[in-house]
């Protein structure tokens, strides 16, 4: 985010788009239900009519993977009527003008029809947006999650900029991100193409930096992503991995890919605090703490670095993951002994200046938000105050592409899916807690009264769900959230996985699946 | 600004707020029950009345406004002798059972019916009698309890935006339940539990497990999504028993469903506790160093083969990050490929 959570409730405006916020993100929505009783004006964009359509002025109900048509029709007529912030644009973007023209073929009818958004809520959303200067977008893995995840990021930027939404309080670009600590994790480099801190790994003079504090050589070469990995595994270049509180066979696309993976690997190792799916394919599984048990810190959506205690022991001989990784380590010849997880956090902030002035001490209370480069800063509430790092910001001119797969004759739905409001990601967790089962224990696919009608199947009949890569049995949920067309599997069942079923096509930039479009065939089961 | 004197302290106070507010901030009590600090004022319990001179009764501070010049005095035996009597009445008709009630000691009513020295019912007659009627598995609901204040109808509409519950019925035969006593549409945030100040609401997982106050607390961060909500972890022996968040936190002490009520997996019979290896095919128990030998020499062997980059490693959203951070450096440096990526993407 780069703005904060408490900002939300003094926004004007709140532009929602792709993020089941209610149920993915509670207490977020709470504070925009307090925005909306202070008087906010509320859009929300998405195919189904989730929850927080509820209070929202304008439910813009779009076909999945048409995301950049609608938000290039929502920044044409904001140039159409002249609502952009033409001292923002001078001062501080570059490429307008051309940038401008690629938003011609965006008119508010031809989005209309690659939408199916009426144009008159175009027009309606973009003077919503465009006519504040105290509005935040919103938005969660309903954008990202797409071949042209990347894409649909940059118009999201580019409409910000159009309007100066950004780099002040109460106003700028705000994903929410879906895990306790995958900013965090993120933020430390557990990613293939950079070191702690968003440092590049292929420049040298970084390198340099961490080869010195470590005492190693470091590659050069960026990794792969988790989802090529798996492609490498399948593909015999990737002959043993490490997985550390990770359950790839449900939360990865296309599961009989991931299967077939992690089958083929010569050597697994899963650490996890229960035998995930995954765990059962591992050739070593060690048991591990939870973050009940064990001492560090989490960073939040809004950057928030806080503490974690230990408020229990971990069960039986379970070992927090930090002390297994630095002896694997030290057996494999490369010493780490931090006698706490303090000493790491020192020496993370040594290397990365955003977070040099945050230690244990200073993290009582309430947390730290980075960027904070020195012991006396405060902490940054939100982002972009003094200027972009770049200097100016580029408008990118983004081209609408369809998803990889649509609906056609053979599979004549397209299939959506996210998580539902009791049960949490791969459901390693939430499954395991016997009240949320018994409330929210069975998976479900939710399925149009119209096309119910039209299929002869009722609430709660059994149906086959196919995809071109696999097929799952599961009881139909009717119901309108979603539109005639469109179907949503939750992701958390392993009985009835929604990612059997998905593609793992690649955004070609990022490597994220498309989990939110595929096409689908709705069969009665007898 | 405006000028005002409360039990003959001139105090000035900025704008337009409350004499309850204004009385809590120069930290001179009054006592309340239907109140509740991040909820719109009610009115409805009376105990926070006050006289006003000039005016001919007291008035709820709760809901009055303070203005220039007034004078305002919290406490005289009139007016205690008529809190004590709102306490009396609310207690002729709520169960004496303290002794077996989740609540006590972080019990409004009860801290209220202490200060006040209220023990005998003053006021026999008919009591309120509910069968239970729930088959929700997060919240216990107990309507003998409710002194209908209203909190949880305001939490519920204000804070949570589903308008779940709401004042049902009139005079004696009121009672807070759903819209035409139909079942129960709801998320089970539980931010009606926070707010209830009496045992009317609990969370079903806490029966008898230890009340609040008698247990180890411990403030950490909740496990689920990236909101970051700050947490109090109540802790029995080595188990949790309850999870609540303070009103001051970043999240402003809401939760939901998962946060709340969603943390006795840490506790499950089926957490993993012991290394296994997999020899033809089975899973078979075995020791740290065993384990730890099996993964070193394997890796070797396939370093030594295949090369460093023939080897991955997934991190987790879910580990700290000094977890995090060691993982990647393991990778890097110990393993010597940057194949280290986590769940960002999924």
């Amino acid at each position: 985010m780069t703005n904060s959570i408490r900002e939300i409730e003094g926004m004007d405006v709140l532009f929602i788009i792709g993020s089941n916020t209610k149920e993915s993100h509670p207490v977020i929505a709470n504070r925009m239900i307090k925005a909306y009783r202070r008087g906010a004006r509320i859009i929300v964009a998405d195919p189904r009519k989730v929850p927080m359509v509820k209070f929202a002025d304008l439910f813009l109900r779009m076909r999945p993977g048409t995301d950049i048509a609608l938000l290039n029709g929502i920044a044409n007529v904001i140039v159409a009527e002249g609502l952009q912030n033409y001292d923002f644009i001078r001062e501080k973007t570059a490429g307008f003008e051309e940038w401008k023209k690629t938003l011609e073929q965006f008119s508010p009818e031809r989005v209309e029809q690659i939408t199916g958004v009426p144009k008159e809520d175009i027009i309606k959303a973009a003077r919503l947006y465009g006519g504040s200067r105290k509005a935040g977008i919103f938005y969660t893995m309903g954008i990202t999650q797409h071949t042209c995840g990347t894409d649909n990021v940059r118009a999201i930027a580019n409409l910000a900029v159009l309007t100066g939404n950004i780099g002040r309080e109460y106003t700028g670009i705000n994903p929410l991100r879906g895990q306790n600590n995958v900013q965090g994790s993120s933020d430390a480099a557990c990613m293939p193409n950079v070191l702690p801190g968003y440092q590049r790994i292929d420049l040298p003079e970084i390198r340099q930096k961490f080869e010195a504090a470590w005492g190693v050589t470091i590659p050069p070469k960026p990794g792969l992503t988790a989802t090529e990995m798996m492609d490498a595994a399948v593909e015999g270049r990737i002959k043993a991995m490490y997985i550390m509180g990770e359950n790839p066979i449900i939360t990865d696309p296309n599961m009989h890919h991931t299967t077939k993976a992690l089958e083929g690997l010569d050597f697994l190792v899963v650490q996890d605090i229960f035998m995930t799916e995954t765990a059962k394919l591992a050739d070593v599984v060690l048991p591990a703490a939870c973050s009940f048990e064990k001492n560090g810190t989490f960073t939040n959506t809004e950057r928030r670095v806080q503490r974690v205690r230990k408020a229990v022991n971990p069960p039986g001989e379970a070992r927090d993951d930090l002390s297994v990784i630095m002896e694997i380590s030290r057996r494999l010849g490369y010493h780490m002994e931090y006698r706490s997880p303090e000493k790491v956090l020192e020496e993370y902030r040594q290397l990365w200046p955003a977070m040099g002035g945050i230690t244990y001490g200073r993290l009582e209370g309430k947390g730290i938000q980075w960027p904070c480069p020195t012991p006396e800063h405060p902490g940054t509430e939100y982002l972009y105050k003094d200027g972009f790092p770049k200097g100016k910001v580029n408008f990118t001119p983004v081209s609408y592409n369809p998803p990889a797969e649509l609906a056609d004759k053979e599979f004549p739905f397209v299939l959506t899916t996210g998580r539902n409001l009791f049960q949490y990601h791969s459901g390693s967790m939430t499954r395991q807690v016997k009240a949320i089962e018994d409330h929210a224990g069975e998976p479900y696919v939710e399925i149009s009264p119209e096309d119910g009608h039209t299929l002869g199947v009722s609430d709660g009949d059994v149906i086959r769900v196919i995809s071109r890569r696999g097929e799952i049995l599961i009881k139909a949920r009717i119901t309108r959230r979603v539109s005639a067309g469109t179907v949503f599997v939750p992701m958390h069942y392993r009985e009835a996985a929604a990612n059997a079923l998905t593609n793992d096509a690649l955004d070609p930039d990022v490597k994220i699946p498309e989990f939110k479009v595929c096409a689908v065939r709705l069969q009665t089961a007898s | 600004m405006v000028k005002v004197r409360i039990d003959g302290k001139e105090i000035d106070v900025p704008g337009s707020i409350t004499i309850l507010e204004t009385a809590r901030r120069n930290d001179i009590y009054i006592p309340t029950l239907c109140h509740h600090p991040k909820l719109t004022p009610f009115g409805g319990c009376r105990l926070c009345i006050v006289e006003i001179k000039g005016m001919p009764r007291p008035v709820a501070s709760c809901t009055t406004q303070v203005a220039e010049g007034m004078e305002i005095t919290t406490s005289t035996d009139a007016i205690e002798d008529i809190r004590k009597l709102v306490l009396e009445l609310i207690l002729s008709d709520h169960p004496n059972d303290c002794m077996v009630c989740e609540k006590a000691g972080s019990c409004t009513l009860q801290d209220l019916a202490y200060a006040y020295g209220i023990r005998d019912n003053e006021f026999p007659g008919e009591r309120r009698t509910y069968t239970t009627r729930d088959g929700n598995p997060f919240i216990e609901r107990d309507l003998e309890k409710c002194i209908l204040c209203g909190r949880c109808v305001k939490a519920c509409d204000e804070i949570q935006g589903v308008e779940a519950i709401d004042f049902g019925y009139r005079g004696f035969k009121s009672k807070i339940c759903t819209a035409y006593e139909e079942d129960l549409d709801c998320e089970f945030c539980g931010q009606c539990v926070a707010v209830c100040p009496t045992g009317a609401l609990t969370g079903k997982a806490w029966k008898q497990q230890g009340r609040t106050g008698g247990l180890r607390e411990v403030d950490t961060v909740c496990p689920y999504c990236g909101t970051g909500c700050n947490i109090t972890v109540h802790v029995k022996r080595n188990e949790i028993v309850r999870i609540t968040s303070a009103e001051d936190t970043a999240n402003e002490g809401w939760l939901c469903v998962k946060g709340r009520f969603g943390y006795n997996f840490a506790s499950s019979p089926n957490r993993l506790t012991k290394p296994l290896i997999k020899r033809d095919g089975v899973f078979v128990e075995a020791g740290w160093d065993e384990a730890l030998d099996h993964i070193t020499a394997r890796l070797g062997e396939i370093k030594a083969q295949h090369g460093s980059d023939a080897i991955a490693g997934l991190s987790s959203a879910r580990c700290t990050n000094e977890e995090n951070y060691v993982f990647q450096k393991f990778m890097r440096a110990a393993v010597g490929t940057n194949n280290v990526d986590h769940c960002a993407r999924l």
